[in-house]
This record gives C-alpha cells, structure tokens and sequence, in this order.
C-alpha cells in the first residue's frame, strides 16, 4: 500500500493517527478536571475507568498503536527531510515558518518520552514518590497520589515542561491535520489555524492548571 | 545618470566552479548602483568589473528579465528572491536597498538541486516531476467548437491560478525540508479541475508524487514557507486539493 510508503501517505496515517490522539487529550483534560471537584470527583472516575475492565486494555492497545505509527512515521519523515535539505543557508530568514512548526520533532520526541515516565508514574506507580491509599469510600485514593506527587516542584516541573511541548506540538499540529486531509479552503485556512491554536492552548494551559493548582495551594490533602 | 545617487554595497556571493568543488563565500564591492538598478543588473555591474580586472564572472541564471521565465534563481539575505513579495529576483530592484548594506547571495539549496556553478543549479527535477504526468493525453485534432468543453468562470480562474507558477524552484528552495510539494501541487491542481485533465486525475496525482519522493525532495510539513516566497504567490490551498486528490486515488 503506498499509504505507508508514499510521502503524502504517510503524512496522511500520521495526521489521522494525530487527531485521534488529539481527541484523546481531550478526553484525558476533561476527565483530569474532576479533580478540582475533589476526591470524590476523580477517585469516582477512576474506580469507573478501571470498572470497564477489558475495554480498558482495548483502549491502551489502540492508543500504543497510535503513538508508534505517529512516532515511527515521524522519525522517518523528519530523517528524510533532514537527508532532502543537506546543506543549510548562511543566512537563514524565515517568511512564514513558525518555531512550533519547526520543532515538531523535538516537541514530540518530549511528549513520547513524557508518556513512558507518566505511565510508569501514575498507571504503573512504580516511582518511588507515589502515595497509594484508599480513601473513605473504599476506592483508590487518586486525589492523594496526585497531590502528594505534584507537591515535589521538580515532578510538577517535569509535567509543566511536558505539556508546554504538547501545547508547541498542537499548535502546529491541528492546523497541519486539516491540510494533509485536505479539509480546509483558501478561506478556512486562517481561521482553522487560528482555531487550532486556540485549542492547542487551552489543552495546554488546562494539562498545567493541574500541576500549578497543587503548587500554589489551591488543591491540597 | 549623473543626477542619480549612487550607492556602494557589500556583496558576499557564492563561488563554486562545479557540482563537486567544494564552494565558499567570496566578498566584492559593488559601486555605482543606482536605485533603477535590478538585481540582476547589479550583479552585471560587478561582474563587467571582474571581467576587466581579469577574474571570472560571478554565474547566475537569467533569462527573460520580466519576472515570467523562472530562470533567475537566488537566496538574497536567506530569502528565495529576496523577500518581496511576489517578486523574481529580476524584479527586484536596487531601491530595496541602502547605501553600505551588505547582501548575502547564494543558490537555491536542496538535495534534489545539485549547484552545477556558481549561483547556477540542476533543476531538471522539476521536468522529472512533469514528466510523471503534469500533461494530459488527448488526440489532437481540429481545434474544438467554444462551446463543446464547458468551463465554469470559477474553475478556469482556479485553474489559471495554479498555472501561473512558472517552475522556478524557491519553493523547495525556501522549504525548511527541501519539499517540492508546491510546485507539484500546482500542476496536479490545475489539471485535476479541468475536464480534460480529470480522465487521468488519480494516475496523475500518484505518478507525480511518486516522482517528487523519487527526486530527492522532502516531505510537506505544512510550514507554508513556499506560498510566502512564492513570486506567483501559488496558494498552499492546491497542497491540500494534491492531498485530496491522492486520497481519492487510493480508492
């Protein structure tokens, strides 16, 4: 299938695999946000995620699918262009280009590396900051976990730093999507990138409210 | 000419005498332009001066001089054409410019554009990508009644749009990745709304890509780098009908 080897058509599965992967963050921000309801908010939405048992495992197994198609078609792409552009300009002045567009390798190169570190921390808890504890109403204890981890500066750090590159890699990213699909028009175009960075934002600046709220005080024990 | 100001610039040109020579940066002054100047004609200037001081010339590519031919080919202050919008460096002209300013000029710089001298490069790549199918085939014959192939306005407009890229290369040349996708997209456009052109549209779209990958070109990243040094400004929205096309050839 020249999908996967054509240069448009890998473009293609990395933007479909990009999207889906932005409706996710979507998801992922809204379900995130019940624990400024407390915890009974998201130790309630946890106990009924881990409720849908092998869905759940249905769910990781398409996300890792996702992640590694999106990655691998990435590195490969990037490689290439690196192979196409071999010598650079003395003087390099850009009309349009945008430092999120062209750090799109790195941004996501950090995202996937923050994946690996978030699922060992809050899915697998296996770092040595975790506290696990069951709260009154017999159901792990979220809302602790994550507020006794944010309250170390330098874990809050590493998410704060992980979620300003999501919100460079989204920046570019949803705009991108749109016109690899080919879903936009002379006159939607401005506005689709606008759009996009608008939500590229809030998803960025919502991921970190978290992490700040815990700092500052505003969520606590 | 006496009552015109001239200027002195600083000129830092590239110099390569072939594809395999390693090439460097060389300096020379360049006197008595006057605001009237083109680029091009500047660049005459200073070499009329090389040639009687004995030395070689400075190689650029010219043709037309009106900003129609694609031939004239330069990075000007990292920028293909120089930054005026859509302008060929032919049209660019020395009133752009300050008295004592130092210009940087070098040649467009791509893999799939080999430097054969100077300021000159290979782009038969771009033939290459027309070659896989930027024609349509047809019987040739009489020419056809006015009105027997129907037009609308709106899509002969769309189409004389995408046609107006006259192939010159600074779109791969201005892309962060080398991508050729512009001025392909062009082409596959242009076509792909004609009557004419749609019989061999899926064809088309994927031979061409496939000969855009083939050349050495990089992949789109969506920087929209090429539209903004574009001398025909050619809109990044004929990338996105390349990329809907190519969708719809994969059924």
């Amino acid at each position: 299938m020249s999908l996967f080897t054509s240069t448009v058509g890998r473009k293609i599965i990395m933007a479909i695999t990009g999207q889906l992967m932005v409706l996710f963050v979507i998801v992922h921000l809204l379900g995130n946000s019940s624990i400024f309801i407390g915890p009974n908010g998201i130790n309630a939405y946890a106990e009924h995620l881990h409720s849908l048992g092998p869905l759940v495992w249905v769910f990781r197994l398409i996300m890792l699918v996702l992640v590694s198609l999106h990655g691998w078609f990435g590195i490969q792409l990037t490689l290439e262009n690196k192979a196409a552009a071999t010598t650079t300009y003395a003087v390099n002045r850009k009309l349009k280009a945008s430092f999120a567009g062209e750090n799109m390798i790195w941004t996501g190169l950090i995202v996937l590396a923050f994946i690996v570190y978030h699922l060992l921390h809050f899915t697998a808890r296996v770092t040595p900051d975790i506290v696990a504890g069951t709260d009154a109403a017999g159901r792990y204890d979220v809302y602790t976990m994550v507020v006794s981890s944010f309250q170390h500066g330098a874990i809050a750090l590493i998410y704060i730093v992980a979620m300003i590159a999501l919100l460079l890699h989204l920046f570019h990213g949803i705009q991108s999507f749109f016109q690899t699909m080919g879903w936009n028009s002379e006159r939607s175009q401005c506005r689709i990138t606008t759009g996009g960075r608008v939500v590229a934002a809030i998803l960025g600046l919502g991921y970190i409210a978290i992490p700040v709220s815990i700092l500052i005080g505003i969520l606590n024990k | 000419m006496s009552e015109h100001k001239t200027m002195t610039l600083t000129l830092n040109v590239w110099r390569q005498k072939g594809p395999n020579a390693p090439g460097k940066f060389e300096t020379y002054t360049a006197k008595g332009i006057t605001e009237h100047h083109s680029f091009l004609e500047m660049i005459d200037v200073v070499n009329e001066d090389l040639i009687k001081a004995g030395k070689d010339p400075i190689v650029f590519d010219h043709d037309c001089r009106e900003g129609i031919c694609g031939m004239c080919s330069q990075v000007i202050n990292g920028v293909p054409h120089g930054g005026q919008e859509r302008t060929t460096v032919c049209q660019l002209h020395m009133r752009k410019f300050k008295d004592g300013d130092t210009i940087y000029i070098e040649p467009w710089r791509a893999a799939a554009f080999p430097i054969l001298k100077d300021l000159i490069v290979d782009r038969s790549a771009y033939d290459t990508i027309t070659q896989a199918g930027g024609y349509t085939s047809c019987h040739t014959g009489g020419v056809p009644d006015g009105n027997a192939l129907l037009v609308p306005k709106g899509v002969a407009d769309y189409a004389m749009d995408a046609a107006e890229c006259i192939g010159c290369g600074a779109c791969a040349a201005g892309c962060p990745n080398s991508s050729a996708m512009l001025f392909t997209s062009a082409k596959v456009a242009q076509l792909a709304v004609l009557p004419q052109g749609q019989a061999e549209a899926k064809k088309r779209v994927t031979s061409m890509v496939d000969a855009m990958q083939e050349c050495g070109f990089g992949n789109c990243s969506n920087h929209y780098e090429c539209q903004a040094v574009c001398p025909k400004g050619i809109n990044v929205k004929f990338i996105a009908k390349l990329n809907r096309e190519y969708l719809k050839a994969q059924f």
